[in-house]
């Protein structure tokens, strides 16, 4: 099925064209593929997931929390390990240290941490109705949750459910500070990627995040902070 | 004075991301081996980012059975490419996305430059995409008088500076910092947000330059293009791998987004992406894991781009499809890890290639691609030693070497239609000849043997005229033997 | 007590390139394997693995090669020869070429004939099981691991082993040692400039170890870097492995 023409001006291609385009791209591949024996679903590859032998490396055994942090602060993030009960009033603590004022919190997170930053002065501006992007850009930070870490490398996924707020939340402002559950810890990419399924499952999107946005693209110097983030706090609260 | 252009004014693009008219490789080799500031750069990107990738590998213990499994679903999804395309496509719609199919370069860039008119945009922000780049998109839409901003660092300095990349990692690897400085200063005021006046050479200072001057862009896009590292064919999820940031922005920020997918871009599941997500930034940076990676399927609500396109583009992947001996190139997920490993890459970087894709993937992709008519693409599969060390960096396993060869049979048999005679493929008969019978190799030693009899007591043969002066001009050639082996033998067993 | 090689027959190919330039080579195979107990033959059927004419394009040249091949060594229960390149060659192209532009016999042949040639290294550690070969030599020398030997003939460490037996040899490690020389079969004439360039990169490696011999498993890449060491006067001395294999106290004496 291709999708209906829409609205388009003369001097443009057709809704037509592009179904016409679509037929010989198929009729190319399934001409060039006459070597290969017709079957109605392919097979699965036998050699994902749970086929590969994983030998326990650092993140098999031990402490996948503590490797996570290390990972993590390996790229340049600053990360803290706390008892659950501490987290938000270390966050707020990190942030007023940092002199941020004004953060947008994810409605999701208010409940939770509202509170504490409120306590410490900070002012909460809600994303509700959407900032627009040049106002996003005025704040000092924000603070979300997460929700899947990958110890084996470092990376906080974000899958921008609600107490994670919309892409742009976490994008635009110069600071990220991101809570983090001890048992949202997992200590590889496969086993990520099999907790990340339902979420792709439904039409979220996800942002992989490795330690503050980094170039190395002026003679190979390692610069942090381009467009993304420049600063990225974890707050892991066991 | 401020000579700022504003949203409603925006400039044409002042780079080209295309290539020079290109001279064919050894002469293209020769200009930039005359570079030593290049030489010097690449050498010192091409060997840091090889010691890094080397220790990635040897600190994940299941390397191997990674790059196993990785080609393993790359072949699967190639060889029913039909099925997961269509499975990719139907997934898109359902999520929101609109798909369009382009058979080649002109269709994708029609497709393009209709859809961001459709807008009422003049401008697009850019994320770093070789599809794009391969099709010549930023020139289409430049005709059409679209500017196309390059928002990645590296790309941001090849368009401001008039220039082509030379690397598909670091595409601005042959500029030093200094260099960097003084284009920003000269280029950035004429393209918006100038560049302070007190700009010094440091990376941090030129980042922060950049990171301003693409601010206003990302803030004011109507429209984003991108490319695509993964699509999931299951899902129609995209896949985006970056370092800086600016392609969150550009995926994030403009109301419209365009992305153009290769067709061979498919992975069929969402599960398969845990293999390539582990080979994909150690094997192209050397890191664990790369700083940003964006995942989308379709349109959110509420969440970036409301109106989402698809181009998928075929622009000579299903000609590759259809031959056995080429079909695995296809598996390429542009890491780059082959370009780094290789010699001839090392010495000479990416512009000698006169093509996006350079390094030996390059040499079998480019003419490919472009057939091979042209003096200067049957040149680019000899642009290698054959040394293999790009086969074993290859996180698809794609068999470079053997492809390359088949690449050179190819420029061969086109040679060998060609009306006139080359020295080459009379060479080679007389090879043939000589290598067909055990006596006929024989009668060879004989000639040969006697030429270094007459050498006297010289050991070396020093410069020598055209033909041979291609080896004798630097190097030295030992005198023939006096007595072949097979002379040897023969005296001994009678 | 009997010798490794007792009883055992093998089918010396002497490549195109050791039997016209380097006979030396060849010799001194000859002299090792018989030294081991083997019973050697030359076979003089044969010519040439073809990759000059296979790495150039022309499939149809080469296969007068793969005839040749396979014609020769038919008989023999191991084909030995000194270079990995020439045997990555027969073991890689030679059934590619049959089955593209030859025929499913000549397939079947050289599959057989691929599966029981290998370099006088592997013949040495892998068949007759032996890492001391009771050599002498007593100078500085340096070690190339040519990119065919390692990563297509698969050779691996065996090259190290046979050297760090041999009596009286001081082996010096070479920096990058793994970076191709830049010969590359007719890259060096159709690439010339960058040909050198690699190989002058390799020679001067070699010159910072102070070693008195440039020792690898082949004598292409030999040719190329001590093409370069010897426009320049280095004084470093190319030799082929078997070579320094070959020689013993008493043949020094």
């Amino acid at each position: 099925m291709v999708e209906e023409a829409t609205v388009m001006s003369p001097d443009q291609p057709t809704g037509q064209a592009d179904a016409a385009s679509r037929q010989r791209v198929l009729a190319t591949i399934t001409g060039a593929l006459s070597d290969v024996s017709p079957g109605p679903e392919p097979e699965r590859t036998e050699t994902t997931a749970e086929k590969i032998s994983r030998p326990a490396g650092p993140a098999a055994s031990g402490d996948v929390i503590g490797l996570f942090a290390e990972r993590c602060a390996d790229y340049g993030a600053t990360v803290v390990r706390l008892s659950s009960g501490r987290a938000t009033a270390e966050a707020a603590r990190m942030l007023v240290d940092r002199g941020v004022r004004r953060i947008a919190l994810p409605a999701g997170l208010l409940a939770e941490a509202g509170p504490a930053l409120t306590n410490s002065g900070i002012e909460i501006v809600k994303d509700d109705p959407p900032l627009a992007s040049a106002e996003l850009d005025q704040l000092d930070g924000v603070v979300t949750a997460c929700r899947v870490a990958i110890a084996e490398t470092g990376t906080l996924v974000l899958d921008h459910s609600v107490n994670q707020g919309r892409r742009a939340l976490t994008l635009v402002p110069d600071l990220h500070l991101c809570l983090v559950r001890g048992n949202q810890v997992v200590p590889d990419v496969p086993q990520a990627i099999s907790r990340l399924y339902p979420s792709i499952l439904a039409g979220l999107p996800l942002t992989w995040v490795s330690g503050p946005s980094a170039t190395v693209d002026i003679e190979l110097t390692r610069v942090e902070g381009v467009h993304g983030p420049r600063t990225l706090l974890v707050v892991i609260a066991e | 004075m401020n000579p700022r252009i504003g949203p409603d004014q925006p400039a044409v693009p002042t780079g080209s991301a295309k290539p020079a008219p290109a001279l064919p490789f050894p002469a293209a080799a020769r200009r930039e081996l005359a570079n030593p500031q290049l030489r010097a750069n690449l050498r010192k990107a091409t060997s840091t980012i090889q010691a890094k990738r080397a220790l990635r590998q040897a600190e994940t213990p299941d390397w191997q059975e990674l790059r196993s499994a990785a080609a393993a679903i790359k072949d699967r999804t190639l060889r029913h490419l039909d099925h997961y395309l269509l499975q990719a496509e139907a997934a898109l719609i359902e999520a929101g996305a609109q798909v369009h199919w382009a058979a080649t370069a002109d269709e994708a860039n029609a497709i393009v430059t209709t859809l961001v008119k459709r807008t009422g945009a003049d401008e697009v922000v850019k994320v770093k995409s070789m599809a794009t780049q391969e099709i010549d998109l930023n020139e289409a839409l430049a005709k059409a008088g679209i500017a196309a901003w390059e928002t990645d660092l590296a790309e941001l300095i090849v368009q401001l500076g008039h220039d082509t990349p030379s690397h598909i990692l670091v595409p601005a690897i042959h500029r030093n910092r200094a260099e960097v400085r003084e284009i920003f200063l000269a280029e950035m005021r004429l393209n918006g947000a100038p560049a302070p006046p007190d700009l010094t050479n440091d990376p941090q200072e030129l980042a922060a330059a950049a990171r301003v001057h693409l601010r206003e862009k990302f803030l004011r896009a109507k429209v984003g293009i991108s490319g695509g590292n993964f699509l999931v064919a299951e899902t129609g999820t995209l896949v985006i791998v970056e370092s800086e940031g600016n392609g969150r922005m550009c995926l994030t920020l403009p109301q419209t987004l365009i992305s153009v997918v290769g067709i061979e871009k498919l992975v069929p599941t969402f599960q398969d992406l845990e293999v390539f997500m582990r080979l994909l930034p150690r094997s192209s940076t050397g890191e664990r894991m790369n700083p940003y990676t964006s995942m989308w399927t379709g349109v959110t609500p509420g969440d970036g781009p409301q109106e989402v396109h698809v181009v998928l583009i075929d622009a000579g992947r299903g000609k590759a499809l259809a031959e056995p001996t080429a079909r695995p190139m296809l598996r390429c997920i542009r890491c780059s890890a082959c370009m780094n490993a290789c010699p001839v890459y090392q010495k000479v970087g990416g512009h000698a290639y006169g093509s996006v894709y350079p390094g030996p993937i390059g040499i079998v992709l480019t003419p490919q691609l472009r057939g091979f008519g042209a003096a200067q693409t049957r040149s680019l599969p000899f642009a290698c030693t054959l040394c293999a060390a790009c086969a074993d960096v290859c996180p698809v396993k794609i068999p470079l070497p053997d492809l390359i060869v088949h690449q050179r049979n190819k420029a061969a048999r086109h040679k060998q239609r060609e009306p006139r005679p080359h020295l080459e493929t009379l060479a080679i008969a007389g090879a043939g000849w000589a290598f067909r019978r055990g006596w006929h190799l024989g009668l060879v030693g004989r000639l040969t043997s006697l030429a270094g009899r007459l050498a006297g007591s010289r050991t070396a043969i020093g410069p020598l005229p055209w033909p041979a002066s291609a080896w004798t001009r630097a190097r030295d050639l030992p005198v023939p033997a006096r007595r072949t082996f097979r002379q040897w033998w023969k005296k001994q067993q009678s | 007590m009997a010798l490794p090689g007792q009883g055992m027959r093998v089918g010396l190919f002497a490549t195109c390139i050791n039997d016209l330039m380097f006979p030396q080579t060849v010799r001194a195979t000859v002299d090792l394997l018989r030294r081991l107990g083997c019973q050697v033959e030359f076979p003089p059927a044969q010519t040439c693995c073809g990759q000059m004419m296979t790495n150039t394009g022309y499939f149809k040249a080469a296969l007068g090669s793969v005839r040749s091949f396979v014609k020769a060594f038919d008989k023999y229960d191991a084909v030995v020869a000194a270079s990995g390149s020439c045997v990555a060659s027969v073991r890689h192209q030679h059934t590619m070429l049959a089955g593209r532009v030859g025929s499913a016999k000549l397939e079947e042949q050289a599959r057989r004939s691929a599966a029981k040639t290998y370099d006088i290294t592997e013949f040495l550690v892998d068949v007759l099981g032996v890492v001391d070969v009771g050599a002498f030599f007593p100078h500085r020398v340096t070690y190339h691991p040519s990119c065919h030997s390692t990563r297509l003939a698969l050779i691996g460490e065996r090259p190290y082993q046979l050297l760090r037996a041999v009596a009286g040899i001081d082996l010096l490690d070479l920096p990058e040692a793994e970076q191709c020389c830049g010969f590359g079969g007719t890259f060096s004439v159709k690439n010339p400039d960058l040909s050198v360039a690699l190989a002058s990169a390799k020679a001067a490696n070699v010159m910072a170890t102070g070693a008195e011999y440039l020792v690898a498993p082949d004598n292409a890449c030999l040719m190329n870097i001590g093409g370069i060491l010897s426009r320049g006067r280095a004084g470093v001395k190319p030799i082929h492995l078997v070579e320094i294999l070959a020689q013993t106290e008493v043949a020094a004496a």
